[in-house]
């Protein structure tokens, strides 16, 4: 129980200080926040159910009103802006991805590559393309529209997170609790 | 670490928090089916005298919170400047203003402890689902004591990445910053463990 609710707290964690270092750049020069790419990490490593646990509580200390989210948003408000879609998606697209790596025995690097693109991704814009479309009046295909150019990023986001998720592997594959 | 809540105090800050949640839903479900400028900018300025209520320093503190939205009301700007449907558009771009400032609001009038004994008592009813309000709790301060620690640690790493290359840090920072926090989350657990356990 302790390592449980330890594992969680540190992933929680870590999603806020993805979303507040701005200094890392997924590709070269293009500097976007790496929160998403926390959350496919917090599936892919801690695995579905401690990895959307870890999300929530990251997302109740942002709506206690922390500064978590990136650009150092927090408070309820979060809930009542165009991003809110995501925000709910958040937990959604943690569990998925974990449960991807948990069920699909591949090789880790691919399995976590594929939850984190159905998951971070397919499921994360699903959320996110449905509370756009309500908060800007849009219709859904036009709201999928105005995301079309974070989508590269988020890709690369996936690699990464795949790429991070066989390194730990490597190092402390008994860490990995999607795996282990 | 920073909260949201303003250091300004206000009349505000001295309502229970549940009340202020309470008063924040209601006007949520009032706003939603608001439509047409009149009633939205009746809405609108009904807002603005709130915080402005409040003194010049906090209202100026709450317009820089929707900083955070002016790439939203740019696109709706844009897309509705082409369309032509500039009333539907300006509406839109109001509704979403009042909802998140009101929201804002009280955010930045409610202390953290505050917020922290609605959720418990929120959170009541799902201890019969298994979650006890002390693990809860517990974790919620783990959160709070090392988001500060795994942040310097980043910039520590950063540093270091800086000192060998010449690029910019790439996601290959992530995994001595991820390894670091597995390894934070042994000790946590272990010193937890030491100490009675959960």
């Amino acid at each position: 129980m302790e390592r449980n609710v330890a594992y969680v707290a540190l992933f929680a964690a870590l999603i806020a200080v993805l979303g507040l270092v701005p200094q890392i750049t997924l590709m070269s020069g293009v500097p976007i926040t790496a929160q998403s790419l926390g959350v496919m990490l917090c599936g892919a490593v801690l695995g579905a159910r401690k990895g959307a646990l870890a999300v929530l509580l990251f997302l109740v200390l942002v709506f206690l009103g922390l500064p978590l989210l990136s650009g150092g948003r927090g408070g309820i408000g979060v809930l009542a802006g165009p991003t809110a879609g995501f925000v709910v998606g958040f937990p959604v697209a943690a569990f998925v991805t974990g449960l991807v790596v948990e069920k699909w025995r591949a090789p880790v690097t691919w399995s976590a590559l594929a939850g984190s693109i159905l998951g971070g991704i397919v499921v994360l814009y699903g959320f996110g393309v449905v509370g756009m479309a309500w908060k800007l009046g849009k219709t859904l295909p036009e709201a999928a529209l105005l995301l079309t150019p974070f989508l590269a990023g988020d890709l690369i986001k996936a690699v990464a997170a795949a790429l991070v998720t066989r390194g730990l592997e490597q190092v402390r594959p008994w860490m990995v609790l999607s795996r282990a | 670490m920073l909260t949201l809540t303003s250091p300004v105090e206000t009349r505000l800050h001295r309502l229970p928090a549940g009340l202020k949640l309470g008063a924040l839903a209601l006007a949520a479900v009032a706003l939603a089916p608001l439509e047409g400028l009149p009633a939205l900018g009746a809405a609108l300025a009904g807002t603005l005298a709130l915080y402005a209520a409040q003194g010049l320093e906090f209202a100026r503190h709450g317009l820089r919170m929707l900083r955070p939205l002016w790439p939203f009301l740019l696109i709706l700007a844009l897309w509705h400047g082409w369309t032509g449907e500039i009333e539907r558009g300006a509406g839109i771009g109001v509704k979403l203003l009042i909802a998140v400032a009101l929201a804002n609001l009280v955010t930045m009038t409610t202390r953290l402890d505050a917020m922290i004994a609605v959720l418990e008592r929120l959170a009541r009813p799902l201890r019969r689902l298994g979650l006890e309000p002390h693990l809860l709790a517990v974790s919620i301060a783990l959160v709070i004591r090392f988001t500060p620690v795994l942040l310097a640690r980043a910039e520590r790493l950063i540093e270091a990445w800086r000192a060998r290359s010449a690029r910019r840090p790439t996601w290959r920072i992530v995994v001595p910053l991820a390894l670091g926090a597995l390894d934070d989350a042994e000790q946590v657990a272990e010193a937890l463990r030491a100490r009675g356990g959960l």
